[in-house]
């Protein structure tokens, strides 16, 4: 061991105590940004609390439930065919969808099936809300991503989705069309040509779309790279939908599972993306939009004859026991756990939510990105406040 | 055609100057450049725009300065007051320092200055000043991203809009806004003086790189990354309501087409016509009734180009700040250094 002076020594306590003080002196606190839950970034009450060193996120985390209405609950109280009023509001923009796997899971318990016309309705109606919902998902990127023209172009052509919803079932938003065995009505006249001639259009707006964002050079530097979502991460985070598809899952509850729907009657693509990132979830719901347009096009040609409604009861008794049915909603996954003892309602319900649990991986998402990232990142995750606080 | 002028006193002329100016071409201009936008934003948007006020909506600008003037002046608590009411009056000041120099006739100018040039790039960047006072005095963290963003920014994109620029001076040979207007339209090319010789052709790519620089600097999208609506808030202006609100407002648009007043006079050949179709030579030639045609043809090149910035505005997505960083300091300066060693040796050549 070498000996030191005493100079030396000094020397060398001095200097670290000069260091030591300067970076006291150059130490900056981090920042607490809390975005939200009155945010233009968040649509709806969601809250971000993120650290940020500067501009980049230390830590993050969403914090939900600002908007909870108490769905599960509010069920135990309604009778069967009651529920539905209630939970075609918990995804709002393809409110239709979430009637189905509702109603299905009682079907299910009571032991009937809705008649073929009444299926393939049914899936048309769940396509047609799927559109409506997911194009408002492209329109909105832009305004996420600062360009303000595409939302324009959604709420132009969406109207036309929603005319052709309520026409078939009287509701814009809020169909409650869906029925145990079967449905409320038939179609009216002429709305299959409609249909289509809308669905013509659709394409026409997936084009536009494309060419606007998806051709653009700003928005794909915005968004390739950004909140990579690995294939095994994704599963482990109980991802679904487009979400999971993008991190190249091919995984498609519409496909995978044998349901009382026509989904299985028609050819069709399920989309996939390797990259996992934010480009590739905007890309595979884009891709998805536009392969509804087809399903719901193939459905109208096989449409067949018949009635829409099955026998049922006058008061609908559903027979004690339990049912889980999910389908594969605009958002990913949804699905309902039914226990029925036998009454008028059900004992309980338990909603599984795409969004809840798509935006679970958040916090291991935005660690160590920049501010303007979190909105791309959280606007290619797309969620619906109503589905995550239900 | 001094004769008119030469009758009256000096103070009258700076008198007449100054109200010929306020009132025969900002107020039009901001007028027509706002309604403009709100009309031509609208169709590109497939919606009609402001209806209600006014036929077509063509009043819809008093009733937007009606509402704002109606509206409460909030102070947050924790803000510095007096930075925090005076950092709007320093946005909009820079703006008018601005327009001083731009000449819209052969004698409808505020002042003929003879580093006019110089003089626009340095007041334009007064306006960095005031945002980040209002980001700072604001005491909110969104107006203080904003704000520092927006510094960043606009000192970043100050010099490749002055690179862009040397080459028109290094054409033209002064930095007179006056010369570089005449320069262009008594000029010709290769001899053909059918057009004049508007820059837009020689100094095309300065053009390009001057009007990127201009985006940046009115913080209109693709770079708007200090306002950000969508992840910002408003930026600086976050905490700003009632008329401090409506001075950014009018600074933003203003400003837009100050720019395109000096970019049409440094590439666009300004107030003039090509002198060679009335057999002018000099500006001494130049008719008196071009003072009431120059403004009226630069308000026409001012609102081709406020159409450009807005279309490009109305029609991208927006640029993370560090992609917007990287472009400048890596694309644009390099192009435009190339660009000034390519003028003077072709100035020096021809």
């Amino acid at each position: 061991m070498t000996m030191i002076g005493d100079r030396q020594q000094l020397a060398y306590i001095a200097s670290q105590a000069a260091d030591a003080r300067v970076n006291v002196e150059l130490e900056t606190e981090g920042m607490t940004l809390n975005i939200g839950p009155q945010h233009p970034a968040t649509h709806g009450t969601l809250r971000i609390i993120a650290r940020l060193d500067g501009e980049q996120v230390l830590w993050a985390e969403p914090s939900c439930g600002y908007m909870h209405r108490g769905y599960e609950k509010l069920t135990e109280v309604r009778t069967f065919p009651q529920v539905t009023a209630l939970v075609n509001r918990i995804d709002w923009l393809g409110s239709f969808a979430n009637e189905v796997p509702f109603i299905l899971a009682a079907e299910q318990l009571m032991e009937i099936e809705a008649p073929p016309r009444a299926q393939h309705i049914r899936t048309i109606l769940f396509e047609l809300s799927r559109i409506a919902n997911v194009s408002l998902f492209l329109g909105d990127l832009g305004v996420q991503l600062g360009a303000i023209t595409p939302v324009f172009f959604a709420f132009r052509d969406r109207e036309y989705v929603l005319n052709l919803i309520e026409g078939a079932t009287g509701g814009r938003f809020h169909p409650n069309f869906d029925r145990i065995g079967g449905l409320k009505d038939d179609l009216p006249a002429g709305w299959v040509d409609e249909t289509r001639a809308v669905m013509k259009k659709m394409r026409k707006f997936c084009d536009e779309i494309e060419n606007l964002l998806f051709g653009n050079e700003i928005f794909e530097s915005r968004t390739r790279g950004i909140g990579v979502i690995p294939r095994d991460v994704a599963l482990q985070y109980g991802m679904s939908g487009a979400n999971l598809r993008a991190s190249g899952v091919d995984w498609d509850l519409r496909r995978d599972q044998s349901l009382p729907m026509a989904w299985d009657k028609v050819d069709w693509k399920v989309w996939t993306h390797n990259d996992g990132d934010s480009y590739a979830r905007c890309w595979v719901r884009l891709q998805e939009t536009r392969e509804s347009t087809y399903i719901v096009e193939r459905l109208l040609d096989t449409l067949p004859s018949g009635p829409v409604m099955t026998k049922v009861p006058r008061i609908i008794k559903v027979p004690e026991g339990e049912a889980w049915i999910s389908t594969e909603n605009p958002l990913g996954e949804m699905g309902y756990y039914v226990v029925s003892k036998g009454d008028l309602g059900p004992f309980r319900v338990k909603i599984r939510s795409a969004s809840f649990n798509n935006i679970s991986i958040v916090p291991w998402l935005l660690k160590g990105v920049y501010v303007p990232d979190i909105i791309t990142i959280l606007a290619s995750l797309y969620f619906i406040l109503g589905d995550i606080d239900r | 055609m001094y004769a008119l002028l030469s009758s009256i006193p000096y103070w009258g002329e700076t008198l007449l100057r100054l109200l010929g100016g306020a009132v025969a071409v900002l107020l039009p201009a901001g007028t027509i450049v706002y309604l403009f936008l709100f009309k031509m934003m609208s169709f590109m948007q497939s919606r009609l725009g402001p209806m209600e006020a006014g036929p077509y909506g063509s009043m819809q600008l008093f009733a937007e300065v009606g509402k704002w003037l109606q509206k409460e002046d909030l102070l947050p608590e924790r803000a510095d007051s007096f930075v925090f009411k005076i950092a709007p009056l320093i946005v909009l000041a820079s703006t008018f320092l601005l327009v001083a120099v731009v000449p819209f006739g052969p004698d409808a100018w505020f002042t003929n200055f003879e580093a006019g040039v110089f003089y626009a790039l340095a007041v334009s960047s007064v306006s960095v000043l005031g945002i980040l006072m209002a980001g700072w005095s604001s005491a909110n963290k969104y107006s203080l991203l904003g704000g520092l963003r927006a510094a960043g920014q606009l000192i970043a994109y100050e010099l490749p809009m002055i690179l862009a620029v040397v080459g028109v001076v290094i054409q033209a040979g002064s930095m007179n806004l006056q010369n570089i207007v005449v320069a262009q339209n008594a000029g010709s090319i290769f001899g053909w003086d059918g057009l004049g010789n508007p820059y837009l052709l020689t100094q095309f790519v300065g053009f390009v790189i001057f009007m990127i620089a201009v985006q940046a600097e009115l913080t209109q999208t693709p770079f708007d990354m200090p306002i950000a609506e969508s992840e910002l808030v408003s930026g600086y202006m976050t905490e700003y309501s009632g008329f401090r609100f409506l001075m950014f407002f009018i600074g933003e648009f203003a400003t837009a087409g100050v720019f395109a007043f000096i970019a049409s006079v440094l590439f666009l050949g300004g107030w003039g016509v090509p002198f060679s179709w009335f057999g002018w030579t000099g500006i001494n030639d130049v008719d008196n009734w071009m003072n009431i045609g120059g403004p009226l043809i630069m308000l026409t090149k001012m609102l081709g180009l406020v159409f450009i910035i807005m279309w490009v505005r109305f029609s991208y997505p927006r640029f993370r700040e560090d992609q917007l960083q990287r472009f400048a300091w890596k694309v644009l300066i390099p192009v435009s250094l190339v660009n000034i060693m390519a003028t003077s040796v072709l100035k020096v050549a021809f």
